[in-house]
């Protein structure tokens, strides 16, 4: 063996810790956060496609869904619009970017929080959900819908909404931990179809025909859009508040227990 | 003996296995790295390199055996190992979307550095990896040998005891190549910094290690300094490239007195002597009489690559490359 060098000579200070549980989450989800305006690409499509569909709707079915239900279906037709700018919008496709490149594995060998890694991105997509609520919310003033509940309701009809749409998130974080895969994350909008389409979203739950309103029974997105229109439409009632966020915990604890089981599986994956 | 003693080694090996399915990717490995050292790790593509370094780096759980690290096991306290290393594995992995102190600023902060740390080590490895300006540029607009640099940097920002290096410049041209040999000398000579370095490369171990590990097939094969190793074979080699039948003139020569042994690998015939320079003379003559064509006749020293084909009948890197 050759020693051929003198060792070693005095190391500067700064010695590496763990930084905790908030602070690495914060670091996660403060890089996720700036990538999103570098990717404009990945939001355009959910600010545009929402208030298209709420403008569209709105002019084809207003006329005939208010004589033939009586309700106001500017504010009706919100809450499904709002779900729509808010379900599937994800960092997934970057997690898979990460996962790919490697860069998921610099940060597994990095002292931080494993749970961060998946909940960091959660925060700032709950960040982002929030935002895209706006342009929606903005275009419904502007057409003349105003909340029975005023401007606390606004925020709490924001909050339940971007509730939903984290909760989402579990879905395509447990498929692109699980796979790795960009395609195998696309698909995951497809849940979106039957959560959205088969509830009362478009008109009053007894106005539907008899089968489409018993699945709408079982999905738990008709009693999302059952909170958010109470908060909107009739004011502050305590049951379908609660029932909404009952269907939203209730996706909650199935969507991230998956992802979470995911995020183990891709960090145990050489045990 | 206590983690952080100046006499435990850096990295210990033993019996070290991984398998995935049937394969042996990692058969038993049983090496020792003292603080302070560069260790070369050598072998072709396929013969465990990379799946070693991503045990001893907690990303892939040992099937047997026992790594530790900067005085902690990677299994059982994956986490002060982490503290503890930096590396920069085959493929530069970084967020693209990023800017260059973006990514070591949010390295910094993972490893629980304050803001002041992480200007002071941002001025350091800014110093030891010269990136230059690009350091406020998107990664994505980096070349290749930038790419690998912030690697390096990002691997060095914790300041960390031992540093892994899986195939630092595979894919480089021989500029970045030579930069990055440079920025991994300094790591060694100015801060003492334990390097566990994998290459396919032959000049690259040759180069840079203190200490050579040869793998093949998973299993650490020989090691010892570059000199060591290649003193090992004690013979010069007579290397003659001949038109027509490399066998026949084989052996014509290996009956010559001062042979050793005598390899052919397509068109050449590799003779290997105690003295070179006197059985040049002789190698020269027997081919000519047995009218064989020879297109160049060289006299050398072994290489690592020599030891390897010694030791396993087979060479780490074509000759071409």
């Amino acid at each position: 063996m050759e020693a051929r060098r003198p060792r070693p000579p005095a190391r500067p200070q700064v010695r590496a810790r763990e930084a905790g549980f908030l602070r690495d989450l914060a670091s996660v989800a403060g890089r996720a956060l700036r990538q999103i305006p570098r990717e404009p690409e990945s939001i355009v499509p959910a600010v545009i496609v929402p208030t298209f569909f709420y403008t569209v709707n709105l002019g084809s079915l207003q006329k005939v869904a208010q004589a033939q239900t009586g309700v106001d279906y500017k504010a009706f037709l919100l809450p499904l619009s709002i779900v729509f700018a808010v379900t599937g919008v994800s960092r997934a496709s970057a997690l898979v970017t990460d996962i790919r490149g490697g860069y998921f594995d610099r940060l597994c060998m990095s002292p931080v929080s494993r749970l961060s890694l998946l909940l960091g991105l959660m925060v700032a997509d709950f960040a982002l959900v929030m935002a895209l609520t706006v342009p929606v919310l903005v275009l419904g003033f502007a057409v003349g819908v105003r909340f029975a509940t005023g401007p606390l309701g606004v925020l709490v009809f924001v909050l339940v909404a971007a509730s939903w749409g984290l909760v989402y998130t579990g879905f395509p974080y447990a498929i692109a931990l699980k796979t790795g895969n960009p395609a195998a994350v696309n698909t995951s909008f497809v849940l979106f179809f039957p959560f959205a389409f088969l509830t009362d979203g478009f008109v009053p739950k007894a106005a539907l025909t008899g089968w489409l309103s018993a699945i709408a029974t079982y999905n738990p997105v008709t009693y999302l859009l059952g909170g958010l229109r109470s908060i909107l439409m009739s004011g502050w009632a305590a049951l379908p508040l609660a029932k909404a966020l009952a269907a939203v915990a209730g996706i909650g604890v199935v969507s991230i227990s998956l992802s979470l089981l995911a995020l183990r599986g891709r960090i145990n994956r050489g045990a | 003996m206590p983690p952080g003693s100046p006499l435990a080694p850096a990295v210990l090996c033993e019996g070290l296995e991984r398998t995935f399915g049937s394969v042996h990717a990692v058969a038993g490995v049983d090496l020792r790295v003292p603080a302070g050292e560069i260790y070369g790790f050598l072998g072709p593509n396929g013969a465990g390199k990379s799946t070693l370094v991503r045990m001893l780096c907690t990303l892939l759980r040992p099937t047997a055996g026992r790594a530790v690290v900067a005085g902690h096991d990677v299994v059982s306290a994956p986490q002060q190992v982490r503290l503890r290393i930096g590396a920069a594995l085959q493929d530069a992995a970084l967020d693209e979307l990023q800017t260059g102190r973006e990514l070591l600023r949010l390295q910094g902060r993972l490893y629980g550095l304050r803001r002041s740390e992480v200007d002071q080590r941002l001025d350091e490895v800014l110093g030891l990896v010269d990136i230059g300006d690009a350091i406020d540029r998107r990664i994505g607009t980096y070349s290749g040998g930038m790419k690998r640099r912030l690697d390096l940097a990002a691997a060095l920002v914790h300041n960390p005891e031992v540093l892994f290096l899986d195939e630092p410049t595979t894919g480089l041209d021989p500029v970045s190549r030579a930069l990055v040999w440079q920025e991994v000398r300094r790591l060694n000579s100015e801060l003492g910094m334990t390097i566990f370095l994998t290459t396919q490369y032959l000049e690259e171990a040759d180069q840079l290690a203190d200490r050579v590990g040869i793998i093949s097939e998973g299993k650490l094969v020989a090691e010892g300094s570059p000199t060591e190793l290649k003193r090992s074979i004690g013979d010069d080699l007579i290397v003659a490239r001949v038109e027509g039948d490399a066998g026949a003139a084989a052996r014509a020569v290996e009956c010559l007195s001062g042979v050793h042994h005598v390899h052919v690998e397509e068109d050449k015939v590799s003779v290997r002597s105690r003295d070179g320079s006197e059985t040049i003379s002789r190698v020269a003559v027997a081919l000519n009489k047995g009218g064989f064509r020879v297109r160049s006749l060289t006299l050398r020293t072994p290489t690592l690559d020599d030891v390897f084909l010694e030791l396993t009948g087979a060479h780490i890197e074509r000759p071409e490359s």
